[in-house]
């Protein structure tokens, strides 16, 4: 390894998280003495008393650094509720950071619509309005209406899309939902587990499409629960645990560590410690 | 393929092992021995949670600036890279929200039709909706509190009244919710979020339009005539819709913050409502109290949404003569637009990063 120099300007950088943390504050969770008291003393004290007052910080993500690079594949693992996905919703820049930065070329997109469709409006409409929605032009959804409704295959057993997305079963609104969201085209594509949802040969074909969606992407982030999907697309992998990062290396490497972590202590955060410091919640 | 990756990795080491980054480093690797090879140039940094690590997941660490910024922030300047969910400035939000003009529309739309798409009747209710409310105001103000009493053509008074009265409610209170009631697509998705107070107010625009349908037809049964001005009723919405876009976007912005407002806005718009003339008139009641504080005609009268509702009855009914505006209507009417519209979008881009933190 002592023959590769640092090298700065050679590979182009896509994103770059600069110390980053991210906290989640969660008002009503009752922490304080009754919660209406707790309120009041809230909206009286602001500040000084949000902690004693009910309103429960939790830190998801904690002074996290990496630097991904052009045509890179990264995965992110950790066990559930490590920060996986807060992390990556603000690489997308859809949740503000505390402390830090978050430095990107260009604009990282989530491969996800499902919050922007209306289960009562037809699918025909919904494609429309989810493709407008990632930010494509009238023109384009146009173009790509029909490929979407092909990928999808709603229409293989009739004439589905055409009726309201609440009639139709979860697979096929799953599927519908993957189609639109991989229509587009993105510089930096963050990808969130569970998308490839459906039955065999649909689960095949968004599997191609996303090698193909990564084929033409910058930079892949890739958050997943499947050590298999991980070995098979990534390169490089980032291990969050508990908010912080653990490891980053080449995939084989954290991949190793983590099966023997996860093998090893199921559920390490719920251990009591021996020797507990006396520290409230 | 595997060096280039190598590569990249010696870099990251590169910027880990200068002094400033390798103090904060080692903050976080107090447990030693658990470093598997160490040859490795990336450094992972495995290492035991303690005890004082749980604690750490509940509290926030005190906000000073890292230091190893500049180093990172520089590669980041180097390769001309941009701050992710960074402010834009205003004309480049401009941009990019006119850019969204048919997400907007499609929203609204959207919106408009899923709302009654369960509905035996379906879109009837768009028309239905309005005219139901209208009879109850008629059935109490009219019948039961005699309010009619000298204001002549008082069903189309009270229904224009009614209608233009429940476009800037409805916007209001649609506004209210339009962060913190689609969290999850201000967490998913990446639009100008002002995107969604707009689209909220248009879809209420588009409600109105229905109601208008049916205005046109009650006024024409109570013998109201078609005339020029009806005209005037286009630039009367207009102002009035830029009106209730900036208040909702204001309205967003601290529902966003605080979500206990939505519960508040019912009693506040009731208030304003009974102050603002839908169901009586302002005129009428100043000329029979004429012992009144002299401010009172003034502030009453130059209440937008009172401004608004005459616009629309001087428009549309023949005998709501001009004499029953206030002085200089239209220029209070495109001040209130211009003051809400502008000072409501600026003051709802300023927090424009902090929206989705939940």
């Amino acid at each position: 390894m002592a023959d590769h120099t640092p090298l700065t300007d050679e590979r182009t950088p896509t994103v770059i998280a600069d110390g980053v943390d991210i906290v989640y504050r969660v008002n009503g969770t009752g922490a304080g003495r009754g919660s209406a008291t707790a309120a009041l003393n809230r909206m009286l004290r602001r500040k000084q008393a949000e902690k004693a007052s009910g309103v429960r910080k939790v830190h998801a993500v904690k002074n996290v650094s990496f630097v991904a690079y052009r045509g890179e594949a990264i995965g992110l693992i950790g066990t559930n509720g490590s920060g996986k996905s807060t992390l990556l919703k603000a690489v997308a820049g859809l949740l503000p950071v505390e402390n830090g930065r978050i430095y990107t070329d260009g604009q990282p997109s989530l491969l996800g619509v499902n919050a922007a469709l209306m289960n009562d409006l037809t699918g025909e409409r919904n494609v429309h309005l989810g493709g407008l929605a990632m930010g494509m032009s009238r023109e384009q959804v146009k173009e790509r209406y029909q490929e979407i409704v092909d990928f999808s295959g709603i229409n293989d057993k009739g004439d589905f899309i055409t009726l309201p997305m609440r009639t139709y079963s979860s697979g096929m609104q799953a599927r519908l939902r993957f189609s639109i969201a991989a229509a587009k085209d993105h510089d930096v594509l963050l990808i969130d587990e569970a998308l490839a949802t459906g039955d065999g040969s649909f689960r095949k074909r968004s599997e191609a499409r996303i090698r193909e969606l990564r084929a033409q992407a910058g930079t892949v982030f890739l958050v997943s629960h499947s050590n298999k999907s991980i070995r098979d697309t990534c390169d490089r992998v980032l291990w969050l645990e508990r908010g912080e990062l653990r490891m980053d290396g080449p995939t084989e490497e954290v991949m190793k560590e983590y099966e023997a972590f996860t093998d090893d202590k199921p559920r390490p955060a719920r251990k009591p410690r021996p020797k507990q410091a006396p520290v409230s919640a | 393929m595997r060096s280039d990756v190598d590569s990249a990795y010696a870099h990251v080491a590169t910027i880990r092992s200068r002094p400033d980054v390798r103090k904060r480093e080692e903050k976080r690797e107090e447990t030693p021995g658990n470093q598997p090879g160490g040859s490795r140039a990336p450094a992972p940094l495995p290492h035991r949670a303690k005890a004082a690590d749980v604690s750490q997941v509940l509290h926030t660490p005190p906000s000073t600036a890292a230091p190893a910024d500049t180093d990172l922030a520089a590669l980041a300047a180097r390769h001309g890279l941009s701050v992710s969910g960074a402010r834009p400035t205003l004309p480049e939000y401009v941009r990019r929200l006119w850019a969204r003009r048919h997400f907007i529309a499609a929203f609204s739309t959207a919106k408009l039709t899923a709302q009654y798409s369960q509905a035996k009747l379906g879109q009837v209710w768009q028309v239905m909706n309005p005219l139901l409310n209208a009879a109850v105001y008629y059935f109490i103000f009219g019948v039961l509190l005699q309010t009619k009493k000298g204001v002549p053509d008082y069903v189309p008074f009270l229904v224009t009244g009614v209608f233009v009265w429940t476009f800037t409610q409805s916007s209001i209170l649609s506004g209210t919710r339009a962060i913190s009631g689609n969290l999850g697509l201000v967490r998913a998705l990446h639009f100008p979020r002002a995107a969604l107070p707009i689209s909220f107010c248009l879809q209420q625009l588009q409600q109105l339009l229905f109601s208008m349908a049916a205005l046109a037809v009650i006024l024409l049964v109570f013998g109201v005539p078609v005339a020029v001005s009806w005209v005037l009723a286009i630039p009367a919405l207009v102002l009035q819709f830029t009106f209730n876009a900036g208040v909702s976007m204001i309205m967003a912005r601290l529902g966003a913050k605080t979500p206990d407002i939505a519960q508040l806005m019912p009693f506040v718009l009731r208030t304003w409502m009974y102050v603002s003339g839908v169901m009586w008139s302002i005129d009428h009641l100043l000329s029979r109290h004429n012992d009144l504080p002299s401010w009172v005609g003034p502030v009453l009268q130059a209440n937008p949404a009172a401004v608004y509702i005459d616009l629309m009855r001087f428009a549309l009914i023949d005998s709501f003569h001009a004499s029953r505006l206030p002085a200089h209507v239209w220029l209070i009417a495109t001040g209130w637009a211009l003051l809400a519209g502008v000072g409501g979008f600026i003051y709802f881009w300023k927090a424009e990063e902090t929206y989705g933190r939940g």
